[in-house]
Formats: C-alpha cells, sequence, structure tokens
C-alpha cells in the first residue's frame, strides 16, 4: 500500500472552539492526508505521546486563546524529549504578526492565521514533506 | 541496532515507526516482520466490531482503563474509514481515549481502511503481528462500523465482541447472517437506554441458534471446519454496558478472559493459529500472484485480457484461466 501523509490535529489549553481545526482536519483528508484527530484540552504531553504512537509525518495545532507563546515550547519541548525534532509543526490561530517570528524562531514550520485559504495549509504540508 | 531489536527493547518510536513500515507494506516493514514472527502468537487479540455509533471507542476506552487498572499493558489498533473519493481519512478514535493518553502503558494506533477490505485485513494482521511480538498480552482491535457481513474481523481475532446498541431493529435482524455469527461474546452497549431490555430480549430469543451453531468465524472457506465445529460449547453471552454509569465492565472483562481459557482448554487457540497461519499464507500468495502479474504479464496484455471480457467475447473465468497460464509460462521460462 502506498504512503500516505499522516497528520495530528490537536487543540492545547483551554478554549473550547474547535471549528476551525475540524475544517482543516477535513480539508486536509479532502487532500488526501490520515489525520489524526484528537480534539480539545490535550496537553503537551498527550500531543507528543499521540505523535509518536501514530508516528506522524506533520503535528498541526490550533491556538485561538493566545497562550500560544506558552504552549508551543512545551509541546516542542516534549517532542524533543521523543526524539521527534524531524516532525514540523504548524500552528494556526489567533497569532499576532509579532509573535510569528518568534514562534517561527523556536522552531515551529509555518503560522497562519485567520482567513488562511486550506487549500495554503495543504501546500505547507506538502512542501515540508518535499512535494 | 535494526529497528526489529529497537523495538523488542522496548523503543517506542522504533516500534510506531516500524508498524508504519508494515502498514504501508514496505520490503524493510516485510523483513522487520520476518525477524519478529517467531515471538508472535502469545497475544489475545480481541476484535471489537458492531455498527457505527454503537459505541465501539467509548466501550474501548472504559475497557482499556479496566484493564490497566489492573496493572496490564495493552494495545489498541482502531481502524476508521478511509475516503473512496480523496483517499484521505479522519480518524478520529483517539477523540475518546482521552483519560490513557499519557498512560504509556496502553499503545494505541490509528489506522485507515484505504484499499479494499483484503488489504485491510492484511496491514491490520501485520500491524497487530508487530504488537504481539513486542509483548502486549492483550491487543483490542476496533473495527470500521460494520454493516451486516464485514467479518474479517474473525480472521485475525481471537475473540469478537459484537457491541449493539438498543434500538437498532427488530429480531429478525438479529436472525440474520453475518456480524452475529462470528460473535463470542455479544454487549449491549448504552444499556442505561430504556430500550435496552428489549435488545437484550430479542437478542436472547436467538440465541439458542447460536450456541449450537458456536462461536466461531464463519469464513466462507471454512464452513465445513465449522460445521465440524458445531459443538464446541461455548455460550455467547450477551452482556449489557453502559459507559454512562460505569456499568458492565469488569462483566466484559470476565468473559474475555473466560473465552481465552475456554480457547485454550478446548484445543481451539491452536486451531485458530492454525486457520489465521492459513489465511496469512493465503493472503501472501494472492499478493504474490497479483505482483507476479503484474511483473511477468504486465498491464497492457492485462487490459486487452479485461477489453475482450467487455466485449463479451471471453468470459471471466477463462480469461483469468488465460492469464493464470501466462503467470505460469513465464516463470516457468524464468526456471
Amino acid at each position: 500500500m502506498e504512503k500516505k501523509i499522516r497528520v495530528l490535529m490537536a487543540k492545547p489549553g483551554l478554549d473550547g472552539h474547535d471549528r476551525g481545526a475540524k475544517v482543516v482536519a477535513r480539508a486536509l483528508r479532502d487532500a488526501g492526508m490520515e489525520v489524526i484527530y484528537t480534539g480539545l484540552r490535550q496537553t503537551p504531553v498527550m500531543i507528543a505521546e499521540a505523535a509518536l504512537q501514530e508516528d506522524v509525518d506533520v503535528v498541526g495545532l490550533s491556538i485561538l486563546s493566545g497562550a500560544h507563546l506558552s504552549l508551543v515550547p512545551r509541546v516542542l519541548e516534549q517532542l524533543r524529549e521523543r526524539d521527534m525534532t524531524d516532525v514540523p509543526l504548524i500552528v494556526g490561530g489567533i497569532v499576532p504578526a509579532d509573535d510569528i517570528p518568534v514562534l517561527r524562531e523556536m522552531g515551529v514550520y509555518e503560522v497562519f492565521g485567520p482567513g488562511t485559504s486550506t487549500q495554503d495549509v495543504v501546500a505547507a504540508i506538502n512542501r515540508a514533506m518535499g512535494m | 541496532m535494526d529497528i526489529a531489536a529497537a523495538a523488542l527493547a522496548g523503543d517506542r518510536r522504533a516500534l510506531s515507526r516500524l508498524l508504519s513500515w508494515v502498514e504501508n507494506g514496505t520490503v524493510a516493514g516485510h523483513a522487520a516482520l520476518a525477524q519478529l514472527f517467531p515471538q508472535t502468537g502469545e497475544a489475545h487479540v480481541v476484535g471489537i466490531t458492531g455498527a457505527p455509533g454503537a459505541g465501539k471507542s467509548t466501550l474501548v476506552n472504559q475497557l482499556a482503563r479496566e484493564i490497566r487498572e489492573r496493572g496490564q499493558k495493552l494495545a489498541i489498533v482502531a481502524v476508521d474509514p478511509t475516503s473512496p473519493y480523496s483517499g484521505g481519512a479522519l480518524l478520529g478514535d483517539r477523540l475518546r481515549m482521552r483519560a490513557l493518553s499519557t498512560d504509556t502503558g496502553v499503545f494505541m494506533r490509528s489506522m485507515a481502511s484505504r484499499g479494499d477490505a483484503g488489504g485491510m485485513a492484511h496491514a491490520t494482521r501485520d500491524v497487530v503481528s508487530v504488537l504481539d511480538a513486542v509483548g502486549y498480552p492483550l491487543i483490542l482491535v476496533e473495527t470500521v462500523g460494520a454493516g451486516q457481513s464485514q467479518v474479517e474481523v474473525a480472521c485475525m481475532a481471537h475473540t469478537v465482541v459484537l457491541v449493539e446498541a438498543p434500538g437498532m431493529g427488530d429480531d429478525i435482524q438479529a436472525l440474520k447472517a453475518g456480524l452475529m455469527e462470528i460473535a463470542d461474546i455479544i454487549v449491549v452497549n448504552k444499556a442505561d437506554k430504556p430500550e435496552a431490555r428489549q435488545t437484550v430480549r430479542a437478542l436472547q430469543s436467538v440465541r439458542p441458534g447460536m450456541r449450537s451453531e458456536g462461536h466461531h468465524r464463519v469464513s466462507v472457506r471454512e464452513e465445513k471446519q465449522v460445521a465440524a465445529e458445531v459443538a464446541t460449547g461455548w455460550e455467547v453471552p450477551i452482556l449489557q454496558t453502559s459507559a454512562l454509569e460505569n456499568r458492565g465492565l469488569e462483566e466484559l472483562l470476565a468473559a474475555l478472559e473466560a473465552h481465552r481459557d475456554f480457547l485454550k482448554e478446548s484445543g481451539q487457540w491452536r486451531a485458530r493459529l492454525q486457520e489465521n497461519a492459513r489465511a496469512e499464507v493465503e493472503s501472501w500468495l494472492q499478493r504474490h500472484l497479483l505482483a507476479l502479474l503484474a511483473d511477468e504479464v504486465g498491464e497492457a496484455r492485462l487490459t486487452a485480457v479485461v477489453d475482450t471480457v467487455r466485449r463479451r467475447e471471453n468470459d471471466p473465468a477463462s480469461a483469468a484461466q488465460e492469464l493464470l497460464a501466462a503467470i505460469l509460462a513465464a516463470a516457468g521460462g524464468a526456471r
């Protein structure tokens, strides 16, 4: 069987709005990817552990709460602890423009804000996969 | 250290990667599986099947919690459907596994059904074999929401649990062939609903028939064997569980253990291993034959033969014979 791109979609933190995450998950599915959807209120440990067990190629985080600067480093750290630094992390949600370079500096592959076309997300994942 | 050795030594990243390799059917995956295969055959493989929405994921999650409370490790393989249009999939079984998601005593893997049912069974079996080899004593395989005739799960599980939800059909549904016949344990889930008692009664009313045919899987191929095993002596229990009321899990776990012990004591565990081994070999043989067809005969000739069938110049069975003859001739020539 052919290899499929596997993506973990998770919402860390406490905000309860997962509509965006679901829209993106569906777009990725429609682009032929296998999306492991973990839902709301995931801790960094839960996210990294799921990424490990599912052997995903990409991790996508949806963060609307404004806590990205504290959540993202913790997720990256947990991924590092599991020797998964080769797995690109993509962040979507409400991120002020000034914070985007900060997240990039931490090692986030791409940051998407409101109004992003789902096709851009698909394209970024394909690019990350070297396709 | 190679990947199989690393997985055996408890490296979970290696295990996870290896599962992808075997799922994708890579050459390296086959090699690793060949290396691990002697260590398989110990795990109790439990298939959880039933209609979409019957509550399989939730039940699996609660069952896993109960098992963890007893200190036993386990693995979960959860299968969700692949979109026939895009080839993608949304795998949502982790949504219900929150409580276990940081417990390293549980290894959970989501799989998409991908191509055909046969290919699915193949990939799932290989994933289960790897988990078995690295020492998970219990493996729960949650199938895609199954209809009435998706019985492949029986070809890899020792124990098949059929999950029914109340109010999903009358006793005639229960009498129909298919899923009902492969069940070793029937669970009426969502037992907190008032219709549950009626469902249990409907199932009980048909159970005498089930008892005589017992508990094995009716893979069409093995109907004769099934007939020979008619008097197996396992009475299919009908249990009630409720995630809402956290009820019935101990009974379900006890039934799983009882069925495993029953299989071992009656010699059927060995019989199932034998059947599964045969199914695996046959499924590989099929793959090799198809690969041979692609290599030795080629797509162009295959298409030409298919065209003769479309034009009704040839019938499908004769066309297949012709292709088989071509494969044999090519293989003979190579020798």
